[in-house]
Parts: structure tokens; sequence; C-alpha cells
């Protein structure tokens, strides 16, 4: 069995039915953490303790525990460092958290325990989600497995390049404006943001809390579609996680495309797309085509301003979410010889400023700035007026189709340092993803070709709310007419 | 346009500490940014309801009832600094 090329149904059921060890899996992607990671930096923390917990199944490995339910049982997984491990270091990639173990876990990771799956550690990220390249982490870029000159993307670059090399079988990230699916497009692995509200968001770090999802990078469509079924669901720890019920979205993915009605978004029509990306995207259409999709061209004018509306909505949100980082309870503080003459303001600025890194106060400020006396209105308000719009134009467009195809980036992969030093460059990057968020959506994506240089290019899915299974079952249609999934990346 | 003043003043209220190298740097890269996302201000929002979740769902508030989920230890145990089962913090009042 090649464990790379094994899907998490494949490897489930070969140890359920004890043709390999919960040890043995999870000892082949710990030592394989042990000879790339120092290259990539995909995992910030590595849970070496992952082969006693392995042991522990094994002896446990019964019809009893190992029962059909349990979609993850002995299989090895990666956490982005944005979600709460219980006894496990979680930092969001911020020196303020470095030190901070918390006591509980999230609501995802203890689903996935739930379901029997491991954890091998924690992925690096952009600190606190906030950046679109993995270079703000307070612990060092992650590189892409693909050109080690290049960034992984970001925020969710450690789960999106850990997953590329193999080393979990599966990996969680969060996508507050594209975080899981640009990284997974820069890396060429499936990444999945499921609607506001499907999976819960208890015991992740809070960036914008009305665009935060966490959601599944794997190999494959059908290995996403697994892990949204292990992670979503109501919550009663939080109040903004859907009563939908949770569909069995890996079961009877569909093979064709009768009768789907693709949409393209006219808006983003652009000269500045990368030309290989265009040609990957008019490729994946023509398949779809190929498979029975028609075609129809949508317009979403307010599309054009999401990028305005996303940073100044999530931005105000992050200045009031970490707000909590004040070096009282937990995480970092400044060192004051003598705590008893200390202003209590000077204390509080001391402590943030030594511990957030330079684009958190960046965000910190603009959003304090949106949110204050004199330009709430102008900045904050009128960014969730034209939200709305945002909002009305994608329901009314999905009223004549079942799904929208887009780019997920406007180039492959950009080097390392290239972007860094001018942030509105950096941001105009997330053009395709932050709607998506912004209007609550659910998008996905794909691999689906390499540039001439071999680099992955990927495309992207949107659907409407809750329509998880339609997005899902056309991804895996379109998977079927691709190679790109199925490309090894080699580490030299 | 953000200039000194403002942005020291954002600062402040942000419980952030600048120095005269960093505050030019960000009230160029913040006015720069607010420039751009100003075009957002000549769209028509006349009684548009501003949204602030995208969930079109009731919102539903659990019992208030005490559940002692958590020790005083490890309720206490990433302080930075503590005195019993206390935070220590410098004189607030």
């Amino acid at each position: 069995m090649e464990i790379e090329k094994a899907s998490l149904k494949e490897l489930s059921s070969a140890i359920k039915t004890k043709k390999i060890s919960c040890f043995e899996l999870a000892n082949i992607f710990l030592k394989r953490i042990h000879e790339v990671n120092s290259i990539l930096n995909a995992y910030i923390h590595v849970n070496e303790d992952v082969l006693n917990q392995a042991k522990q199944l094994d002896q446990n490995n019964n019809e009893k525990t190992n029962s059909k339910e349990r979609l993850l049982f002995g299989i090895p997984l990666g956490i982005k460092d944005m979600l709460c491990t219980k006894g496990i270091p979680t930092t969001a990639a911020s020196k303020i958290l470095q030190n901070f173990i918390p006591p509980y876990d999230a609501t995802v990771v203890k689903k996935i325990k739930d379901h029997g799956g491991l954890l091998l550690g924690k992925l690096n990220l952009d600190e606190f989600a906030m950046g679109s390249s993995n270079e703000t982490s307070y612990f060092g870029v992650c590189k892409n497995p693909w050109d080690l000159t290049r960034v992984a993307g970001g925020s969710s670059g450690g789960s999106a390049a850990a997953q590329a090399a193999h080393l979990a079988a599966a990996t969680i990230g969060t996508d507050t404006g594209g975080s899981i699916r640009q990284p997974a497009g820069f890396c060429n692995v499936v990444g999945l943001k499921p609607t506001y509200g499907r999976v819960s968001r208890f015991g992740i770090v809070a960036y914008a809390s009305s665009l935060d999802q966490a959601g599944p990078m794997t190999n494959s469509v059908e290995d996403a579609a697994v892990m949204l079924e292990v992670i979503s669901g109501q919550d009663p720890l939080d109040s903004t996680s859907s009563e939908k019920p949770v569909e069995k979205f890996s079961d009877n993915l569909a093979r064709d495309l009768k009768g789907i009605k693709i949409g393209i978004i006219k808006e983003f029509h652009s000269d500045k797309i990368d030309p290989e990306v265009t040609k990957t995207f008019n490729l994946a259409l023509e398949n779809a085509k190929k498979l029975g999709a028609e075609i129809i061209e949508i317009s979403i004018p307010m599309i054009e301003h999401s990028i305005p509306i996303y940073y100044l909505i999530a931005s105000s949100e992050a200045s009031s979410n970490l707000a909590r980082y004040d070096g009282v309870k937990y995480g970092y503080r400044s060192e004051f010889k003598d705590l008893s003459s200390i202003d209590l303001d000077k204390f509080y600025s001391q402590t943030r400023s030594e511990g957030f890194g330079d684009e958190v106060k960046r965000r910190i400020m603009l959003g304090t700035y949106c949110l204050s006396s004199g330009y709430f209105d102008a900045y904050y308000k009128k960014a969730c007026q034209v939200r709305r719009l945002l909002k009305n134009q994608f329901d009314e467009q999905f009223k004549s189709c079942d799904v929208i195809l887009s780019p997920v980036t406007t180039s492959p992969a950009f080097k390392i340092g290239e972007r860094i030093d001018d942030p509105l460059t950096m941001y105009l990057n997330d053009i395709f993803t932050v709607a998506t968020n912004l209007a609550g959506l659910p998008g996905m994506s794909l691999p689906y070709g390499f540039s001439k240089n071999n680099l992955p290019i990927g495309v992207q899915l949107m659907a409407a709310p809750f329509q998880e299974k339609k997005m899902l079952d056309v991804a895996n249609a379109l998977e079927m007419t691709t190679n790109a999934s199925k490309q090894m990346v080699t580490l030299s | 346009m953000i200039d000194k003043k403002i942005i020291n003043n954002i600062a402040k209220l942000s419980r952030i500490e600048l120095d005269e190298v960093h505050a030019v740097q960000y009230a160029k890269d913040l006015s720069r940014v607010l420039e751009y996302f100003n075009q957002i201000s000549n769209i028509n929002t006349n009684h548009i309801e501003p949204m602030t979740t995208p969930l079109d769902q009731e919102k539903v508030l659990r019992k208030d009832v005490v559940n002692n989920i958590y020790t005083p230890e490890e309720m206490l145990a990433n302080a930075p600094a503590k005195a019993g089962n206390l935070f220590k913090v410098p004189p607030v009042v």
C-alpha cells in the first residue's frame, strides 16, 4: 500500500482490518516530519507522544471501538496552530501566545479525536492568520514544497505545505478571506472553506468572528468530503454554529455534470491575471462542458469592492478580538521589575507592542481607526452595508446557477520576500477568495494544473450557503478530468 | 490622510507603543490602504441594513448555569504571574 496515494477511506479500512497498525502509520508520518520539516518549516510543534497514543489505539482496535462511524480511526492529522489543543501548545504563530497551553480542545479537534484521529502536531501560519504568505509567522516562513524559494501561501501555509509533502494524512486550516483556498492552490492540495456556521468556531483563536471558518486540506475531493463530515455540526459552545443537518458528503460523489449550471463571474475577467492561470481556468471550463455542464456568465458588480469591504470588516473585528491579549491571564507579559509602580496602560501597551508582530499591529490600528468615533459610519458601517449588497447579488445569481467557477489566485506562488514590504499589494492578492467569506458561502480550491515552472495552479468553486454537497459533487467530477492532484512533490 | 498625530492617537487607543520610525511607516501604510479603500464611499447604501453576520438564524442562548468545568489551578496554569489563587497585576485603582 502506497501511503501517499491512499485515500482516508482506504487508510481507515487498512487499519480496521489490521493490514497496518496505527503505530506503523503514525510512525511513517512522524519519521517523514523529522526528515523534512527542517526544510519546509511546516510544523511549529510536533506531538512526539503520537506514537504512544497510536499504541493505545492498537490495543483497543476491535469491532466495538473501530465502528464504521469512526471515520478517522488511527489516522494521523496535522492541525493549524490556530485551533486549541488540550495540553499541546497553541500559539497562533504569535510571540504573545508563545507559551500558551490550552486547558481544552477546540470542537473541531474534539470531533477529530472522537472519530479516532491522531494529532501529529501544530502547523505554521501567518501570525493570527493575518497574511497571505505565511511570512508574518513569529516562527518563520513556511516554504512551498514545489519550489523552496517561494511561499506556501497563507495564512494556512503550514497546513498546505504539510499536506503537499505528505507530512499528514489530512490537515485542518482556517479561512477568513482565503486562508485555506489560496495556500491549497499554491501547494496543489484540495482546500475547503465551509459555509459560515457549518463548523463550530469554539476553541479557534478568533481573528474576524463573522468571517472565520475551519476546514480540511486534503489529497482529494473525497477526503475533503470525509473530513467535512467529521468536523461539521451544531455546537452548544458556538451560538453561530448552524442547526442544519450534516449530510453524508462523501457518499456517491458525482462523476458527471449533466444538468449542472456553472456560473462564471464577468467582473473577474482581468488582464492582470497570469496567462497560465487563465489557461488552466479555461481548461477546467472546457472539461466541465464535456462532462455535461452548462456555462453561464453572471454579474456580481459589488465583487469589485470586496477587498476594501473585507479588510475594513476583518480589521475592525480583529481590533476588538485581539483586545484580550493584555498580559494578565495568559500569554506573553513584558518584563517589569516592580509591578506595583507600573501604570496599567503602560503595562498593557508595552506587553502588546512586544508581543504582536508588525502586520498584526497594522490591522489592529486600521480596525481601531475604522471603529473610532467620527469614522465608524464612513468605514465600518459603510463596509457592512456594502457587504449586504454583495450578499444580495450572490443570492440573486444563485437562482440561475448551481456553482460558480473561478481562479483561486491571480498567479502561482510568488517568491519569498517579493511582496512582504507592500501591504496593499499583498491585500490585493486575495481578490478571488474574500467574497465567499463576506457572503458566508462555501468555497473550495481544486488542483488543476501546473505552470511552465512546475508551480501548481488551482481552480475555485463556490456554492450557495449549505450547498457543500453540490460543490463537492462538481469538484469530484472535475477532479476526474485532471491528473494534477496525483502529481507528487519531491523534496531535494 | 493619516498623519503622525492621528496615528499616535490610534496607537494609544489600541494600547500599542510606537517609536518614531514605526509611527511614520504605519501612517504611510494606513494612508495608502485607506485611500484605496475609499472607493466604497461612492456606493449608494441608503436604507441598507448593515450586515454583521452571514448567518440567517435566530440567536440561541444557553441556560446561564454554573458548570465548574475547570479547577482554579487549571485557570491559573497559563498566568504570567500569580499570587495564590489570584492573577497578579499592577495597581488598578
